[in-house]
Formats: C-alpha cells, structure tokens, sequence
C-alpha cells in the first residue's frame, strides 16, 4: 500500500498543477456533453413505450447509425487511454492490443451477429437458452452476462475515478469518490430514462467526439513529422531511450518464456471475446434486419479500424514528444498519455492552444468512459429482467411493463454496485480487468452460442458445463493470478497465493469452455425435442424467418 | 409483444415443425453456401493471427528487419492484419449479398406466406392465439422489408 502512495501522491501533484489552470475549460466541455446527452436521454425516454423500445430501440436504428453505436460502445477507454499509453511506454507491444481488438470483430461478423439477430429478442441468454430447457440456460447465461459486465464496469469505474482526479485536479479520496458518484449517476439516468434508445444516441454522440478528436491529434501528430511516418518511428524509438527495441515485439512481453506465454494467451482472449461481450452483442437487436446487422458491424470495423490505426499517431506521438519520465510520474501505467500528447502538441502546458486541446481530449475521455459504463449497465440490468426476472423467477408470467420495470430497478442496483465497487477498488489493476473481461466472455459465453448456432447435438448439459466450466475457470484462475497477488503491480501486493503464473486465463479457460461445451453433450442424452428445435433455430438463424 | 411469453421464446408464429424445412434441397443449399465459405475462411484468419502473434513472440530478429527507414517487419505485418480484416469484411459482405441474402429472402417469403396461411386455416380452439401472432407479425415483418429495401437503394 505504501508504495501505491509513493507512486500516486506525486503524479496527482504534478498533473493538478498541470491542469489547474484549464480546469474550468473541461469542466465546461464536459457539463455541455452531459447536458446535450441528458436531454437526448430525455428525448428517448418520451418514445420508449414497450419492451421493444426499452431493451432494443425499437429496432429502428439504421446499419450506419448502430454502427457508430457500436463503436462507440467498444472504444472504452482502456482502447484510448490504455492503447495510447501501452503504446508510448512498451512501443509495439502495447499496437498488439489495437491488432486483437480489430481482428476480433470478424468472429463477430461472420459467425455471430445475423444470426443472433434473427433467433434472438433481447438478449445473449434468449439465443443461448433457445434450444435448451429455458430455466436452467437462462440463468446460466444472466449470471455470465452479468459477471462479464460487471468486471468490465468496474474496469471503467476504476479508470474514471483515476482519470477524473488527476485531470480536475482533484486530490484526496473524498473528491474522487464524489466523480465516481456522478459517474455513476448519470449513467443510471441514461439507463432508466432513455433506454436502449437513449443509449444508443448516447453512443453515437461519444464515437464522433472521440473520432473527431483524435483526427485532429493525429493530423497534428504528423504535421509536426512532415506526414512521414517512418520519422515519427524514429523519434519515437530515440525519444523513448530504447532504440531500435522499441518499435519490435518483445519489450514487454519477450522478456520470459512465461511471459510470452501470457502474449498468446492474451492474444486469444482478444480475438474471440468480442463476440461474447453482452454489451456488444445486444446491439444487433437495434436494426431491423440481418441484412442491417451486418451493414452495422462493417461500419463499425471501418470506423473502429480507422480509430486503432490512429492509435499508432497517438501512441508513439507521445513516445516522440513527451519523455518517458513525463508519461510515467502523471500515470504509472500511462493512462494520460494520450491527454498530455494533446496538450504538447496543442502549444505546451502554458500555451492556450495546449489548454484547449487537453481541455477537448479531457472531456472525450469522460464522454467516453460515461457512454462505455451506460452501454455495459443496459446489458446487464436487461439480462436480468428479461432472463432471471421474467423468464426464471416468474417463469414467463411477467408482463411487459413489470420486465421493463425490472430492467429499471435492476440498473440502479447495478448502478449502485458499480459505485461502490468503483470506490472500494480504487487501487485495482484496470487493464487485468479489461482482459479478464475479454477472457470470461470468450471461455464462458462464445463456446455456447456457437454450439447452438452450429452444432446439432449440442445439449442443456453441455451449455450448462460450457457456461459455468468457463465462467468459473476464467475467474478462478485469475483469482490465483500474479493480478491478483504475489506482485508489486498486484491489486494485493503483501499476500501471495499466486500459483498460476499467467496474467491471463484465456490459453485455459477459452479451450476448457469448448471442451466441456462438447464433453457435456456427448455424456448427455439428446433431448427429444433436440432435433425440431434445433430445425427451427437453423432455420430461423439462417433466413429471419420470425424474428422480432 | 404481447404474445404469452412461454411462446415469446420458443418460436415461430403457429409452432410450426421446421424439420422439413432444414432437410429442404433448398435449405441445404443455403446453409452450405454460407458455411463453406464462413468456416474456412474463419480458420484462416485465426492461423493468420496467430501467425502473427507467434511470429511477434519468437521471431525478433525476423520481425525487427527494416523494411524502409524505420518501418520495420512487424510493423508491416501488424498493418496487414488491418487490411487483411477489412478485406475479409468487404469480401464475405459482398458474397453474402449475392450469394446468401437471394435465397435466405425467397425462403423467408415463402415460409411466411406457409404461416400466414396456417394461421388463418387454423379454427377451433387454436384460432385466437395464433390468430393475434398472425396479425402482429405480418404488418411489423411488411415494414422490415421495406426499410430493407430502403437500405439496398442507399
């Protein structure tokens, strides 16, 4: 703990003194985002009336306009602020992230997002529990969606607090408990108000600030390299004190074989958690069609791609401009470095254009991370109506108004548990989150909805051990994870009881989820209804034939 | 929306068995233009990423040649993998629009003229249940189509 203090005292120092002066600029900015937001919340709140409404946004948004949604649900500020910064600290080895993040998103495409929209409603649980004995399904599935959303809520609770308080000035646990509070609290206003709908303006709004953003850092970035890449490397490899090592693989990941291990592993939690993250996922019930599904996830790996391919002007920017030293005393981890390249390249800290710039990528940053924790509070408090509440507790008896009444309460539980969580967690590892996240959605929910979608003889018991096995698996073995403890970077550095030496859990617990999904069905007998239900999703899946 | 929920999940207007439909000719051919063109393809992204991620982590040397001024091998593949992730994109869109949306929406046509037609030939006891789905779904499912449609003409 005492070293957390050493490391945290001066950077909160440094970068109040930084930011005093700008303060009441991105005070401002930030008030105009969630003013303009709350009152389109407002707005969609007035048009949300059924369930449809509530939990899909009518199905009404256009290709493009979900697509922007999406994009603006997965660029979460461990993509903006964590990339820029893994990249202007480990060099190549933090634009791995930004490879994995993207190429993710074919998984998506491909194999999940049309035909999740034509068998599903609502949620992940109404496809994975759509061939199975619904109670037992449904509930497996809420308990996943919400234990995934909840690690990556935490992630960018945690991340606001910490950003909050060093980009305001704001010192002292008081003060950042206070931004974690109205974090929160908009975010439960977003939810309950406005809706998927609400939401997915929300979104939308937030990818073109961020978009707009960071064109105008990275037109900046390579002005000043004459739009020559190859010298923006080399300032950056120079800069950084590490040479040519800086812009191969290996800095922070080559060092053990151990280590490069945890690459792979990180490496396939990536690609194949994307389709399994429940916030992602229940966008593609936002459009009309399978046809609009797909034009939707074409949007968002163009507009997504573009953004990660600026994380490279973004990241190694920093690197160029700003000394290590700069990048680490503000944040161990580097999670300002894409502000603090902002405000150097805006002019310099005493310079109005610095403030301006710093003020404007501050603000995104917080519009970011807002939009992110509404769109992850949605998933979750809808899985809980539509899956545990309506379908489980009340065994399909509940009506309508009492789901989304539900839905309601359940995201100002969520809410609150988030608030809390992001309290009492200030000192946790954000990025071992993120990952964890990715890896509990590719070991818990992907094996699932890919077996139902695709294998006939997958069976209630193999979605049972494939979901739990996952679940439980992933989240143990970070539980004994250097992220846990026995490390200096741990979130309880004094205790070690660390056995499992990855960081994570993906290289197990992804392959253990298939595995069990396919052990589970062979031990099991085939349920008689199997085959006519599995007949009616195919067919359903393959054409929309019935859908919602 | 108000159909009783234990039917909310379990399927289609009327209940139908599709088991007919999954053994169709025209079905089959459905599914396997679109599976033997997903599923390979699928496996040749993952091996091409892990490729990459493997040659990241034990091929340095190879990785850190230059290949001009300062952009080295690695950089090189880590763009590729961007361009190979929008091609693969533009190129299962396109096939899918040619190849998969045709025969999908003939099916689906077809399919729910066949429920329409149930639904209204079902009498007795059934009638009032499958008689709201019916109507329910045909206006909703008339206004999916057009905005479909709008989208192809954008």
């Amino acid at each position: 703990m005492s070293a957390t203090h050493a490391i945290a005292a001066p950077a909160v120092q440094l970068a109040a003194e930084g930011a005093s002066a700008h303060r009441p600029l991105i005070i401002t900015l930030f008030s105009v985002f969630v003013a303009i937001t709350l009152a389109v919340t407002v707005w969609a709140g007035r048009r949300t009336k059924d369930a449809a409404d509530f939990y899909a946004g009518g199905r009404q948004f256009s290709g493009f306009q979900n697509g922007l949604a999406i994009s603006g649900d997965y660029m979460s500020a461990a993509s903006f602020l964590g990339i820029a910064g893994a990249i202007a600290l480990s060099g190549y080895d933090g634009f791995l992230y930004s490879i994995g993040f993207l190429v993710a998103w074919l998984v998506a495409l491909l194999l999940v997002a049309e035909p999740l929209r034509n068998s599903g409603r609502y949620t992940m649980g109404d496809v994975l529990a759509y061939r199975m004995r619904q109670r037992p399904v449904r509930t497996a599935a809420g308990v996943s969606t919400i234990i995934v959303s909840i690690f990556y809520l935490l992630a960018q609770m945690v991340g606001a607090g910490a950003l909050v308080a060093l980009l305001l000035g704001i010192t002292g646990e008081t003060g950042k408990n206070l931004i974690v509070v109205f974090v929160g609290v908009v975010m439960i206003l977003y939810v309950t108000i406005g809706g998927m709908k609400g939401t997915t303006w929300v979104q939308m709004i937030k990818a073109c600030l961020l978009i707009g953003g960071t064109v105008i850092i990275t037109f900046l970035v390579f002005h000043k390299f004459n739009y020559n890449l190859s010298s923006l490397l080399g300032a950056a490899a120079e800069n950084s004190g590490k040479g040519a090592a800086f812009l191969e693989p290996g800095l922070k990941y080559g060092a053990t074989t151990t280590s490069k291990i945890d690459f792979i592993s990180l490496g396939i939690a990536l690609v194949l958690g994307t389709a399994g993250l429940p916030h992602i996922l229940i966008r593609f019930y936002t459009v009309p069609t399978a046809k609009a599904a797909r034009k939707s996830v074409n949007w968002a790996i163009g507009i997504i791609g573009v953004f990660y391919l600026m994380t490279i002007a973004l990241g190694f920017g920093a690197a160029a401009l700003l000394s290590p030293k700069t990048i680490t005393d503000s944040n161990a981890a580097g999670n300002t470095a894409a502000p603090l390249l902002a405000q150097e390249i805006g002019g310099g800290a005493d310079s109005t254009g610095g403030a301006v710039l710093l003020a404007m990528i501050s603000a995104v940053a917080f519009a970011t991370i807002l939009a992110v924790v509404a769109g992850l509070t949605l998933a979750s408090s809808s899985s809980f109506a539509h899956d545990l509440y309506a379908n489980v507790i009340r065994k399909g008896n509940a009506t309508e108004k009492e789901e989304v009444k539900a839905a309601r309460v359940s995201a100002v539980i969520i809410g609150a548990v988030a608030i809390g969580l992001g309290i009492f967690a200030g000192k946790l590892n954000v990025a071992g989150l993120v990952a964890l996240a990715f890896a509990v959605a590719a070991s818990a929910n992907l094996p699932t909805l890919l077996y139902s979608l695709f294998w006939k003889r997958f069976t209630t018991t193999g979605a049972l051990w494939s979901i739990y096995g996952g679940l439980i698996s992933s989240v143990l073995l970070v539980f004994f994870s250097p992220v846990v403890t026995g490390k200096e970077s741990s979130m309880f550095p004094d205790v070690d009881f660390a056995w499992f030496p990855l960081e994570n859990p993906g290289l197990i617990s992804i392959p253990l989820g298939f595995l069990l999904g396919w052990v589970g069905s062979l031990f099991s007998k085939d349920e008689g209804a199997g085959g006519a239900k599995y007949a009616e999703l195919e067919v359903r899946s393959m054409t929309g034939v019935g859908a919602h | 929306m108000d159909t009783a929920p234990e039917h909310a999940h379990s399927g289609p207007p009327g209940g139908r068995d599709y088991t007919d439909v999954q053994h169709s000719a025209e079905f089959s051919e459905l599914r396997s233009s679109y599976r033997s063109f997903v599923f390979p393809l699928t496996v040749a992204f993952i091996v091409w990423y892990l490729l990459y991620v493997l040659l990241s982590n034990y091929a340095g040397g190879f990785m850190g040649t230059k290949v001009v001024g300062n952009v080295n091998v690695a950089f090189v593949f880590g763009l590729a993998q961007f361009l190979t992730t929008f091609l693969i994109a533009w190129w299962y869109s396109r096939f899918a629009a040619a190849k998969l949306d045709p025969k999908a929406e003939a099916l689906k046509t077809r399919l729910e003229a066949e429920n329409l037609q149930r639904a209204t030939d079902a009498g007795g006891t059934a009638r009032p249940e499958s008689g709201t789905i019916g109507h329910q779904a045909d206006p909703r499912d008339q206004d999916k189509g057009e905005l479909a449609g709008q989208e192809d003409d954008a």
